[in-house]
């Protein structure tokens, strides 16, 4: 078995017992990277001259800590100091950060290997990877399809074994549904778990940085290095810090789950429906309580989602405006001009898109109509959550409506786009954690996700319930990408 | 009809930045000046990713400035952003308030020649500074300098109460002085500190309702806005009597011609997209924090102005314009106290203090002495150590040097001669060089006695001790 086929805990006990070394590592990702590279086009940037040399350096040292030397691949909206962060777009195609994000400094600390910085879709807008600027990311199971969206590159990656782990952020389903298309396990953690300050911003009230990785375990240990207050981000919580592996008990006996009917109606492949009430009733023969109930907001929550992310972003995304860094025009010959070229020439459509709905909504004459209103369905939706939270531990739902569709199939109609995030944009309204599991394959082999959704951060019992299923299913021992051409 | 029939209507709104440390959303020094781009880091730079941090302080000072114009302060507030693209403004968008400012309702009252009057505050709002624009001379372009982008600032909401430039001056400087007692604000107008945007608006005498307004940004000096609103005025009411009506725009005021012009048209007319700031939480204030900021509130100046007037016995007058300026007031307090002579500190600062610094153009901060310096030299001037012309020559030195008095004094040699021998010698020398002075007194003009000292003075330059000089010369006159 090769090193790169390996999750993190087990490269963990392999170095503990001193197996192998950091550059064995090290070198046997960048060989997967070399071979897989190609046809995955999973990275914006490659890191390996810096990544071969920082493991010769730790190899050296006398005492390792837990996660010293493991690499990592990083969404490329996370700022990382000295190396390019684009966003995959033409904006911020030179773009070199001079600061490293929080969730940086905290890898940093740990000694952990930055790999690369990952595709996506453009400033994260997007369900498919698609709309990056520089290249289309592929579906490692099968190469003519997309691995979804916006962080298709986290969950390409992790899935072609590229990385053994990855960060990704999310707006509105953008961790979950590509893991959900790749297999892998993604993490959406509660808004606030996580610090902004360096996450290069869509819609500052939604987005959250999480975990994408092969199985929950690893889930678990790379939350425990990147959850925690920070000052420097004042929407992030002051909770105390706790050790999300203590939750991964082989146990869901008692555990309370509802199932929220609505989403396994209208939109839902039958195939991937079906694949979900066979995990529940996995859970069921587990010892689990198992409820139908109702959350019928799926299509008041999307329309609340892109009014308000697309007011934010349309703000958010101001600053790019060719004054003081990125693209900045060459046709311009007033300052007005030099804002309006750059951004047009700079910004892709679905940036475009978002931006001039963004700005739409919020203007005068509109603002109550749409953003207004969209805050007070924000509430209803907070509050039928918590609803049902008071009956239920977690709930449990399919993450995405289809398994992975075709490159190009849908970037012409933005509305079926959107609808890719059916299922997971709900919980980014509410604020709430929830988490991709892989649970099974459909009849041309390619993965099935399934969402779990916890209370406001309680992502411990998601991990109990995730890695129950786990462990009692074995998907990553039975199924792998076969890189289908 | 004429300008008689007329009613001038006025509400500014007053910016002045607030003198904490550091900026408002991240830790870089709010100092004035600095290289360009110096002051600033990845966060007031909005460097992709940054995020903006509530300095506890901002919201502080402006409590106090809330609490210091009986204002009612919001028990939770928010805030918001104004959304508009300009170089100076790196986020593109400035981080303010909208709908819930954290003071509201509030008045100052100033003087007027029919009594006190009240002027209510709207609001009172926490926002951010922007950067600022270097034009190349030679046109080659613009270079942005962000020193200034992020600090503090507190905008001040007049209703449209007041009622001619003279009311405006008045409110004013009541507001400056006010800011600078409970010291949220230097109010460094030169340097931008305070500045006013001024609407202005004429209508009939007798209208309920008001008339169009126009709007002057960015004025920073008093004179300037005197000269503006007065000008404005009297342009509107022609514009009005010759059947026109007054469109409702932005003004630039230029100060070398004397005359407002257009800056932009309606067509232009900005939306700001104001929505809630998503990177910040609400802002709560307690009922004690509130207290609490209470408790640090200076005497204000109209308390200090009665106390004036009672404890040191001091003119109306001489009140009013010591307490007019805190840093002015606070010298006089600590001066009398070294020299316990309130009427002597009084004139001291209102004559000589004052006087040099308009001719020098400089506010009364700038002042290089202390306080306790001044009490020296009045105490010396008391003492008769010196007398009080050389003490205008020690006050002069003063400011160029801000050394002690006594230290002036020695190293000029500037001793008042108190020796009775010495007086003698010069008494006599100038009366045998005066003999027309003597014959003049003995004929019975008592003011010759006056030109003598005079003579004696000069010939001392002014060191020899007026006192015994005059009695000397008497006794030696009439002997």
């Amino acid at each position: 078995m090769e090193l790169y086929e390996l999750t993190v805990h087990e490269l963990i006990e392999k170095l503990d017992k001193k197996e192998i070394t950091i550059s064995d590592i090290t070198k046997s990702y960048l060989s997967r990277i070399k071979e897989k590279e190609d046809d995955v086009q999973a990275f914006v940037t490659v890191t390996e001259k810096e990544a071969l040399e920082k493991a010769e350096e730790l190899d050296k040292k006398e005492t390792r800590t837990k996660y010293m030397g493991i690499p990592i691949g990083i969404k490329d909206n996370i700022c990382t100091k000295g190396l390019k962060t684009t966003c995959s777009s033409k904006m911020l195609e030179n773009f070199i950060a001079p600061y490293d994000a929080t969730v940086m400094e905290k890898i940093n600390n740990e000694n952990m290997i930055t790999l690369g910085k990952l595709n996506m879709d453009e400033f994260a807008m997007g369900s498919s990877t698609e709309f990056s600027a520089f290249k289309t990311t592929k579906n490692p199971w099968d190469l003519k399809r997309v691995p979804g969206g916006s962080s298709g590159g986290s969950a390409a990656s992790v899935a072609s074994n590229m990385v053994p782990w990855a960060l990704g952020s999310e707006t509105g389903g953008s961790i979950r549904q590509p893991s959900s298309l790749c297999g892998t396990v993604g993490l959406k953690t509660t808004y606030g778990l996580v610090s902004r300050f360096g996450l290069i911003a869509f819609a500052s009230s939604l987005d959250q940085i999480g975990p994408v990785t092969k199985d929950v375990e690893d889930n678990a240990l790379l939350l425990n290095v990147i959850a925690g207050y920070d000052s420097k981000d004042s929407t992030s919580k002051n909770i105390e810090k706790k050790d999300y592996t203590k939750a991964l008990v082989n146990d869901v006996k008692g555990l309370k789950i509802g199932v929220p009917k609505e989403f396994f109606g209208e939109g839902i492949n039958d195939e991937v429906r079906e694949s979900i009430i066979q995990a529940i009733e996995k859970y069921k023969e587990l010892g689990a309580i198992v409820e139908e109930c109702s959350l019928d907001i799926a299509n008041e929550a999307l329309s609340t989602y892109y009014i308000i992310a697309g007011a934010e972003a349309s703000s958010n995304l101001g600053r790019f405006d060719g004054i003081r860094y990125g693209y900045r025009t060459k046709n311009a010959s007033n300052l007005k001009e030099i804002f309006v070229n750059s951004r047009t020439e700079a910004f892709g459509p679905e940036v475009k898109r978002r931006i001039i709905t963004g700005t739409y909504v919020l203007s005068s004459g509109y603002y109550d109509a749409y953003y207004k209103k969209a805050q007070k369905v924000r509430t209803i939706i907070k509050d039928k959550f918590n609803e049902l939270f008071s009956k239920y531990d977690v709930l449990i739902t399919p993450t995405s409506p289809t398994v992975a569709f075709g490159i190009g199939e849908k970037t012409d109609n933005a509305l079926e786009m959107y609808l890719a995030d059916l299922c997971t944009i709900p919980i980014n309204i509410a604020g709430v954690p929830a988490l991709s599991l892989p649970c099974g394959v459909d009849k041309e082999g390619m993965p099935i996700g399934m969402q779990i959704i916890g209370k406001h951060f309680d992502e411990e019992t998601i991990y109990r319930a995730a890695y129950t299923y786990e462990q009692n299913t074995k998907f990553r021992e039975t199924y792998k990408p076969y890189f289908k051409k | 009809m004429s300008k008689e029939d007329y009613e001038i209507v006025i509400g500014l709104e007053v910016h002045s930045e607030l003198s904490t440390k550091t900026k408002i959303f991240c830790s870089c020094p709010t100092e004035f000046g600095g290289d360009p781009n110096t002051h600033c880091c990845p966060i007031c730079m909005a460097m992709p990713g940054a995020l903006p941090v509530l300095n506890k302080k901002v919201v502080e000072y402006a409590i106090k400035a809330g609490l210091a114009t009986n204002c009612e302060i919001a028990k939770e507030c928010k805030n918001d952003r104004k959304n508009y693209f300009y170089p100076d403004l790196p986020k593109s968008y400035q981080i303010s308030q909208f709908d819930i400012p954290i003071c509201s309702n509030g008045y100052v009252e100033i003087d007027t020649d029919n009594g006190k009057k009240k002027i209510g505050l709207t609001r009172i709002h926490i926002e951010e500074d922007a950067g600022k624009l270097n034009h190349d001379a030679y046109g080659r372009g613009s270079l942005v300098d962000l020193n200034r982008a992020g600090v503090p600032l507190i905008e001040i909401v007049s209703e449209p109460d007041l009622r001619s430039a003279e009311e405006v001056e008045s409110y004013l400087r009541k507001l400056k002085s006010i800011l600078e007692y409970i010291e949220v604000s230097d109010c460094k107008m030169q340097e931008g500190s305070l500045r006013a945007d001024v609407n202005v608006s004429v209508r009939k005498k007798g209208a309920k309702e008001f008339g169009i307004r126009t709007e002057m940004k960015n004025m920073n000096s008093f004179r300037s806005i005197v000269r503006a609103i007065n000008y404005e005025a009297e342009r509107q009411i022609e514009v009005l009597e010759e059947g026109g009506v007054v469109t409702q725009e932005t003004l630039r005021w230029d100060d070398v011609s004397g005359k407002t012009f257009a800056m932009r048209d309606k067509e232009d007319a900005q939306d700001y997209r104001y929505f809630p700031e998503p990177d910040l939480a609400i802002i709560k204030i307690s009922d004690e924090m509130k207290e609490e900021i209470r408790k640090t509130l200076p005497e204000m100046p109209e308390k200090r102005r009665e106390r004036y007037i009672s404890e040191y016995k001091l003119p109306e007058y001489d009140a009013n314009v010591l307490t007019s300026e805190k840093a002015l007031s606070d010298m006089f307090e600590k001066a009398t106290e070294v020299c316990n002579n309130p009427k002597a500190v009084s004139n001291w600062i209102m004559t000589e203090i004052i006087g040099f610094l308009n001719s020098k153009e400089l506010e009364a901060k700038e002042i290089p002495f202390t306080a306790e310096q001044l009490g020296n030299l009045i105490v010396l001037i008391d003492k008769g150590t010196i007398s009080s012309s050389i003490g205008k020559k020690v006050l002069n030195k003063m400011f160029e040097e801000a050394k002690e008095p006594k230290v002036i004094i020695e190293e000029n040699g500037w001793i008042q001669i108190s020796d009775e021998g010495a007086i003698k010698e010069v008494v006599i020398k100038i009366l045998e060089a005066n003999p027309q002075s003597v014959a003049d007194y003995k004929a019975g003009k008592d003011k010759a006695v006056g030109f003598l000292v005079g003579q004696a003075m000069k010939e001392t330059r002014g060191k020899a001790n007026p006192q015994m000089l005059n009695k000397m010369f008497l006794e030696e006159l009439n002997k």
